[in-house]
């Protein structure tokens, strides 16, 4: 139970500072795995807030919340709940890329992860704005002890997961005005930046942005392409049934920039504090300002513009893909060029917002910093961007105070484990420059990193971890078994060339056998596919959806997935070569003096994520192979292959 | 790591004219000051500029081993990158060991195998795919292998391989670009496009791996057998190349063949010669054998020399075997010209397209032609080493080979109209199988498994 050791000081196991999706990820994580937590927001009324887009999920990012639900975070549970449309998205091109995205009711998403928090047993909710970290040196190192609030209450813990989100020494912009507020208008966190940057923390300035929001009532739709949802929705998490989620969906629309946008942008670009030098901070490439957009994309005409609802208790509508930070008058007339916005009325202006955040290589790959032990970081603070990445990694960050505190290993994904894996180890092994956006290209083993197999790869993780239960697992070793014993019967079902065979053939436009083949070379077929094979099967036994689809994928692919697993078994040798950590690489006369700094600054933990430290050159990593191997004769009592 | 000093004999360990012993490391020079003195006894290397020959002798002791030139290069500027010294002495195992064993006694130790261009490659002087051609150098046994080797080791292999990649590596980019931003990205045609480039980067890579053979044939030199009916005159011919005043002859060592086999050196090229048993049907066990295994050698041979006997008759079997050659490296040789000739050369010619060359190996005639012959079939035919990469290592080989099955892959993956995604995996294991030849991907076998391979010294 919680020490009250006087009215100026409390006692935790955990303070988790911020409490967006990250945060909230964090001390649920924690307070599940039985610490005593306390979160803290600058405002209740803002937790699990959605400054920006009114979705969650999306191409990569519907990934990382599966992964999150199969590791037992709540952002997957928490958007079946309050979605209002759902989509799969990419249904055209390979399973590897299939993306769930769901529209989210923003006031019912905030609403329910707070009573969620709000029912966590060992979790406390403390509206304060935390000013310093807490340190005590110790033999090895700095160590956490506890946080300082502005009041001068001081929480002691041993550990801290910081999850600031964009509200550190933040300040909006919208053309020439500036406020020094985090987003929405809400206050920033002025204090703890000093107190980190004191700590030899060193830090980042970047920039994000988002779009104006329009009275829906002003919006001509007959103007725009209608985009609906899936007919049959899939949820994001793995423990929801399909049946509760068939429900009304709203649409969205669609909509178009011209020419005359362009030329409004193109003559109102000094007034940008981007282009007229007042930002500072860098802003993300993967999601620019429509500014930015029109600069970068010159010759283009047009680019698409989403109007999406921001929720089912407000008329506001969210004008995807056109973030700015031109003053207000520009942005009046700048939306109403868009075809069905020409009578629009703004209700919140576009703003860009720039925010300290760190430099994300100080931290480890369990999130924990590397010279104070016992802090942890998550989400937009360690440079990334975007609700799924940040609430990855405040489940990564929570797990691994809670397992620090536990006396458990680190919990550690690699690259060809999950998304978030390749997320954390790109932040930690490659740093950002810019806010960093999960991307299914940066996911070199995704035919194997699929959304829908996010349960059978890491559902045993999360319960190793704890955090999902026995009936789940459970479920998930049965379902392996049940796909396994289905594969090796579809694989030995012979098919011949019979009439009844050709007409099923036939209907799906398929030719027809010359001679016999298994009912898995027929599944191979591009025009094929396991269920429609059901009626060739009369033994087939009644499965679950679920495992029809892998059975599915997994014969379908098999070439492409046995040929990805090869590349992840490689992978995985560089992996296991543990380096000894601190290390002076120094001593290795042979690197090359870039390689030789950036391992000192670095120290990877595996030969794997040393090849992956730019300025560590292929030659580099031979050298050190080589020493690594003499290395571990001459210290023969440490760990070689880990 | 690499603090001590290393050393080693570095030319072959025969009576040759002679023998260098390579030492190398921080403690190189000190070690040869140890032992070297010049004819006054004044000199002290260490006190020498690098790039310095120095005449002087070598001592064990009190005891005068033998007369030397000592050549100096300092740190970086040596083939290590270390302080290099290395003692030229007259040749001779005694000698050499001698004073190989002088220099251990002085502080140095052997060498590994390979150890010295390990050292060169640790110390960044070469990459890996130039460390593979100092083996190859090593092993090569003539001129055009080792003009082969060396276009490697200044890194022509690693250049096209690098282009390949590149071209590669942009198609990847284009594809992740489409997956995630289809707005500004279009798929739309790219699969034929695609599949058009690729096959260009196969058809390029099919070319280099089509100098493997020859990059072999360089190296090892050409498996020539020499076939015919019995005594037309197999064995006179190739004594008669063995004593032809071009030709420097070796012995081949730990040969296993039941065939008489010689080693000869003609312009430039080298051939392995071997005579078998004269070819014709015969109910002779023995006899059979003989000719089943000759046949067996022409099978696997890179040439064969057909011997016809011009005083004689053509029957059948000439025929036959004419027709068997058809499809081969093959030159004929009408045989015994100081007899009278019942043969003529347009008379073979009408029968095959092979080149057809008269001699007499009795008088040692027209070998000059064969000669010639054999330079034209296996270099100014299409091996011309000029402008043309040599794929000499069977490990860049199987690579090249490897990347072309992965991109033959993604070509059926667009035929079978698998969506764009499906490429990436092959085409990702193209780029990777390029860039182990040229060291820019990493296995973590590879490394030690390259420096193993080497041949002590070098």
């Amino acid at each position: 139970m919680v020490e009250q050791k006087s009215f100026k000081e409390e006692t935790y196991d955990v303070v988790v500072v911020g409490a967006g999706h990250a945060g909230c990820e964090a001390a649920l994580a924690c307070a599940r795995l039985g610490l005593e937590t306390i979160i803290f927001t600058v405002s209740v009324d803002s937790i699990a807030m959605m400054p920006c887009n009114p979705n969650i999920g999306g191409s990569s990012k519907g990934h990382l919340v599966r992964e999150i639900d199969a590791l037992g975070g709540e952002m997957g549970v928490n958007i079946d709940h309050t979605f209002i449309q759902s989509k799969m998205l990419n249904k055209s091109k390979g399973p590897a890329v299939h993306s769930l995205r769901a529209q989210a009711d923003k006031t019912d998403y905030s609403m329910r992860m707070r009573q969620t928090l709000q029912n966590q047993e060992h979790l406390t909710i403390r509206q304060a704005e935390v000013s310093e970290i807490l340190t005590e040196d110790t033999d090895c190192g700095m160590k956490i002890v506890g946080v300082k609030t502005v009041s001068g209450f001081t929480y002691h813990a041993r550990a801290v997961v910081l999850c600031t989100g964009t509200y550190l020494g933040a300040r909006c912009l919208t053309g020439e005005m500036i406020t020094h507020t985090g987003p929405n208008g809400l206050s920033a966190a002025t204090h703890l930046t000093q107190s980190l940057v004191d700590h030899g923390i060193e830090m980042y300035r970047f920039k994000t942005g988002t779009p104006a929001r329009i009275d829906g009532r002003s919006i001509d739709y007959s103007k725009m392409e209608e985009q609906f949802g899936d007919e049959r929705v899939v949820p994001f998490s793995f423990t929801t049934d399909p049946d509760t989620v068939q429900k009304e969906q709203v649409s969205c629309w669609l909509t178009y920039t011209n020419e005359k946008t362009h030329e409004i942008i193109r003559n109102n670009l000094d007034r940008s504090p981007i282009y007229a030098g007042i930002i500072e901070g860098t802003g993300p490439r993967y999601c620019p300002s429509i500014e930015d957009k029109v600069v970068k994309f010159a010759d283009r005409d047009r680019h698409q513009i989403f109007i999406e609802p921001e929720g089912i208790h407000t008329n506001e509508m969210y004008v995807g893909g056109m973030s700015s930070s031109l003053p207000e008058d520009v942005q009046h007339e700048m939306y109403r060029t868009l075809p069905g916005l020409e009578n629009a009325v703004i209700v919140r202006n576009a703003y860009a917002i720039e925010y300290d955040c760190i430099n994300p290589m100080q931290l480890k790959p369990s999130l924990e910093f590397k010279k104070i032990s016992g802090l942890f970081s998550g989400g937009q603070f360690n440079g990334s961007s975007g609700y799924e990445e940040a609430a990855c990694q405040g489940l990564v960050a929570g797990i691994n105070a809670a397992n620090k505190l536990l006396g458990k290993e680190p919990f550690v994904m690699d690259r060809s484990e999950s998304y978030i894996g390749v997320l954390i180890d790109d932040l930690v092994t490659k740093g950002t420059r810019e806010p960093y956006r999960m991307m299914t290209s940066r996911a070199e083993y995704r035919l194997l990193l699929r959304q829908d197999n996010a349960d059978l790869r890491l559902t045993k993780r999360g319960y190793e971890v704890g955090l999902i239960s026995k009936d789940r697992y459970d479920w998930v070793c049965k379902k392996e078994q049940l796909i396994e014993q289905e594969i090796a019967r579809v694989k030995e079902i012979k098919v011949g060339a019979r009439e009844s065979v050709t007409k099923v053939l036939e209907k799906y436009g398929s030719i027809p056998l010359n001679t016999g083949a298994s009912l898995a070379d027929l599944i191979r077929r591009p025009e094929l596919d396991y269920d429609k094979l059901a009626e060739l099967d009369p033994e087939r036994p009644d499965l679950p959806e679920e495992v029809r689809e892998q059975v599915n994928i997994l014969i379908k692919y098999d070439g492409y997935i046995s040929r990805q697993m090869k590349q992840v078994e490689q992978f995985k040798k560089l992996e296991k070569k543990k380096l000894p950590v601190p290390f002076d690489y120094d001593d290795v006369s042979n690197l090359r003096t870039e390689a030789r700094q950036k391992l000192n600054q670095l120290q990877p933990e595996s030969i794997g994520q040393a090849s992956r430290i730019s300025g560590v050159s292929p030659a580099d990593v031979s050298v050190l192979l080589i020493y690594l191997e003499s290395y571990y004769q001459n210290n023969k009592d440490q760990k070689h292959d880990a | 790591m690499n603090k001590d000093t290393i050393c080693a004999i570095a030319t072959a360990m025969s009576s040759s004219g002679i023998g260098i012993i390579r030492i190398s490391g921080s403690e190189a020079i000190a070690i040869a000051d140890k032992i070297y003195h010049s004819p006054n006894k004044d000199k002290k290397l260490q006190s020498c500029e690098s790039h310095t020959i120095h005449y002087g002798y070598i001592y064990d002791g009190d005891q005068k081993i033998d007369e030397v030139m000592v050549l100096l290069m300092k740190a970086p500027h040596s083939y290590t990158a270390e302080d290099s010294v290395e003692i030229d002495c007259h040749g001779g195992v005694f000698v050499m060991q001698k004073i190989l064993e002088t220099v251990v006694k002085a502080g140095a130790r052997l060498a590994e195998p390979g150890e010295f261009t390990k050292r060169a490659f640790l110390n960044g002087r070469i990459d890996l795919s130039q460390a593979e051609s100092v083996m190859d150098i090593i092993d090569s046994q003539n001129q055009f292998a080792l003009k082969s080797s060396m276009d490697q080791l200044s890194g022509k292999l690693s250049e096209s391989i690098r282009l390949y990649r590149e071209n590669i590596l942009h198609e990847m980019a284009f594809i992740e670009s489409a997956l995630d931003d289809p707005e500004h990205f279009s798929l739309d045609d790219y699969p034929d496009e695609l599949s058009k480039k690729m096959q260009d980067v196969i058809r390029g890579l099919q070319e280099l791996l089509a100098t493997a053979d020859n990059g072999r044939i360089l190296k090892e030199g050409i498996q020539t057998v020499i076939l015919g009916k019995p005594n037309v005159g197999k064995s006179s011919l190739l004594n008669a190349l063995l004593g032809y005043e071009r030709a420097i002859v070796t012995d081949i060592a730990g040969t296993t063949r039941d065939v008489l086999q010689e080693q000869i050196h003609l312009n430039g090229l080298t051939l392995n010669l071997m005579d078998t048993a004269g070819i014709r049907k015969t109910d002779d066990i023995v006899e059979k054998i003989g000719v089943d295994k000759a046949m067996k050698e022409a099978d696997d041979a890179d040439l064969i020399i057909y011997v016809i006997d011009s005083s004689g008759e053509m029957d059948q079997e000439d025929h036959d075997l004419l027709s068997y050659l058809k499809d081969k490296k093959a030159i004929v040789i009408l045989n015994k010209t100081d007899l009278e000739q019942k043969i003529q050369i347009k008379d073979v010619e009408e029968i095959t397209n092979l080149p057809v060359i008269a001699i007499s190996a009795k008088e040692n005639t027209g070998i000059d032609l064969l000669e010639k012959q054999v330079h034209h079939l296996f270099i100014a035919g299409e091996i011309t080493y000029n402008d043309q990469v040599y794929v000499t290592n069977v490990r860049h080989k199987s690579l090249i080979a490897e990347a072309i099955s992965s991109l033959n892959l993604v070509l059926k993956s667009i035929e079978d109209q698998m969506p764009e995604d499906f490429y990436s995996v092959d085409l990702m294991n193209a780029y990777k199988q390029l860039g182990l030849i040229i060291g820019e991907s990493v296995e973590d076998d590879l490394v030690e498994e390259i420096f193993s391979k080497f041949c002590m010294g070098k």
